[in-house]
């Protein structure tokens, strides 16, 4: 591709628009000892969980995610950069049609959404979804 | 009790006997997150629906515990399998110990 | 300064790029509401806008494919919530004569209501808002001291509910005969430059839609979908509501909601989108 100076400006301000957001992400410490207390620190396989959440996300006040682990008795969501990364945890009881869900949630910049599903057999199986959130154009 | 609380869900009428059916919920809440601050540089304490329970005829079919990440409005979609004829009750818990329900009826051909 | 420099030069101030790598509204696709309710989100301009620009696009056209889908289906939509609300108020008496909306008006013939306001109104000779005339409505028929503010919640419901009522009838605001003057304040106001960036609406709105400023696609600045549900703030916001921030967004003193100069803007730019269709309440970022 040939760089033309107003592609050029705008990686320019994309990037220092993301250093800008870095001390905020900065703050936050991550889904890692959620995760670890969530399994108990066991492996997690990456098959068996589907999580589809938007490449770019229109505005980081709601962003739609849908989550599905067939066989799994509960299925957790983290939002890793989020000051608080839990999100959601859902337990399908004997009546559910899958073992499916959507719901709408806040990401406070672009980070990883994780999906865990705690399968019938005591396995984990996890889904990591990059999500990158718009910066608005003028107020933010 | 968060104010003047709108809920709606949408599950079908009707259904053929075992099927899987899609249902929808959504809540007018404000799911104040507990990180906000008001003019005065006050923290807006936390108000949240933190629980929602569907059951079709007193049988789970989700349970979902909702953290301030969840936006506001909170959205929810999920799939019910059918057997029988009866009814769904949908349940909503909000952190100030008020309870929010609906229910809908569905029977089975 | 060329023109061209000074659009580089407030692309430069904002970060607006011309870039479309982040780029994934599909602009060719089409809204059908709840698979009924059809809509017009891109047609011909009217005439007054000739020389201008030549198609006019609904603000959906330049949302992402998530955001275009909330609003195809009212149970997916929040702000149809709001529009329950609005209905309820509606049928709510209040003030002293203990009347509702109701009580004088069926809501099926309120359909045609947010399709052709700002309007003239000979009685008080002015235009009017669909705000102006609920709060008209209020304090000469039915006895209330305090009508509602024009950005309060109940307000915004009940225009909500106004507005999804006449969802896909075309918007056809009268710019001649006695409104003619206000319209030409409002197209005064639109195309005059505000703030320390020195932008009118028509900067960002006629000169640049389609581009991106810093991420966000800008669109044509149309008001066919107001009130709308935005992403951002997870409520229904008003169209003078959103004048305010475009232009505090510039850094200027803005002018107030109610003033003569947002309701002439309002019916002005009420008037750019003749020719799409009422989608309130929309959702937008």
């Amino acid at each position: 591709m040939s760089l033309t100076r107003r592609k050029f400006v705008g990686t320019t301000v994309t990037s220092a628009a993301a250093l800008a957001v870095l001390p905020n992400l900065s703050l936050a410490e991550g889904a890692g000892e959620a995760i670890s207390a969530y399994t108990g620190g066991a492996a997690t396989s990456d098959t068996g969980i589907t999580l589809i959440a938007p490449e770019i996300a229109e505005n980081g006040n709601t962003v739609q995610i849908e989550v599905s682990a067939p066989g799994a008795e509960e299925i957790i969501i983290f939002a890793d950069g989020n000051p608080n990364p839990n999100v959601a945890t859902f337990k399908f009881g004997p009546a559910a049609g899958s073992q499916a869900a959507t719901t709408r949630i806040r990401l406070a910049g672009e980070q990883d959404v994780v999906a865990i599903a705690k399968m019938s057999d005591g396995t984990f199986a996890k889904a990591v979804s990059n999500v990158k959130v718009t910066i608005g154009g003028c107020g933010g | 009790m968060a104010e003047n609380v709108t809920a709606r869900v949408r599950a079908p009428r009707e259904a053929s006997a075992g099927e899987v059916v899609s249902v929808r919920t959504l809540i007018s809440h404000p799911m104040e997150s507990g990180m906000r601050r008001n003019g005065d540089g006050e923290v807006i304490p936390r108000s949240i629906i933190n629980r929602f329970v569907c059951t079709l005829n007193d049988e789970v079919v989700v349970d979902i515990t909702l953290e301030p990440s969840i936006s506001t409005n909170p959205y929810l979609q999920f799939e019910a399998k059918v057997t029988e004829s009866g009814t769904f009750n949908f349940t909503w818990y909000d952190d100030d110990g008020s309870v929010y329900e609906e229910s809908s009826d569905i029977s089975v051909s | 300064m060329n023109t061209k420099s000074k659009i580089a030069t407030i692309a430069v101030a904002l970060g607006m790029a011309a870039s479309s790598s982040i780029s994934h509204a599909d602009e060719d696709a089409d809204l059908v509401v709840n698979g009924e309710i059809e809509m017009v989100v891109r047609t011909a301009a009217p005439a007054h806008l000739e020389g201008a620009v030549s198609t006019i696009y609904s603000g959906w056209v330049f949302r992402s494919d998530e955001t275009q889908a909330m609003q195809a289906d009212d149970f997916d939509n929040p702000g149809m919530l709001f529009v329950e609300k609005g209905e309820q108020l509606f049928n709510t008496a209040m003030g002293a004569d203990g009347q509702s909306c109701a009580s004088c008006h069926q809501s099926s013939d309120l359909t045609n209501v947010r399709a052709t306001y700002p309007q003239w109104d000979a009685e008080h000779s002015e235009v009017q808002t669909v705000e102006m005339q609920v709060r008209e409505c209020q304090t000469e028929q039915m006895g209330m001291e305090e009508p509602w503010g024009i950005n309060s919640g109940d307000m915004l419901d009940i225009t909500a509910f106004i507005a999804s009522i006449g969802r896909g009838q075309i918007v056809d605001v009268a710019i001649d005969g006695p409104a003619h003057e206000t319209w030409e304040l409002g197209r005064e106001i639109y195309y005059t430059r505000f703030g320390q960036l020195e932008l009118s609406c028509a900067n960002c709105h006629e000169e640049n839609y389609g581009n991106r400023i810093r991420a966000d696609h800008l669109s044509q600045g149309q008001i066919n979908g107001f009130p709308t549900y935005r992403l951002k703030n997870a409520r229904l916001n008003g169209v003078q509501n959103r004048f305010r921030g475009c232009v505090r967004d510039t850094r200027a003193e803005t002018y107030g909601i109610g003033s003569d100069e947002f309701v002439a803007l309002e019916l002005y730019v009420a008037s750019r989108g003749n020719g799409l269709t009422v989608e309130g309440p929309s959702v937008r970022n």
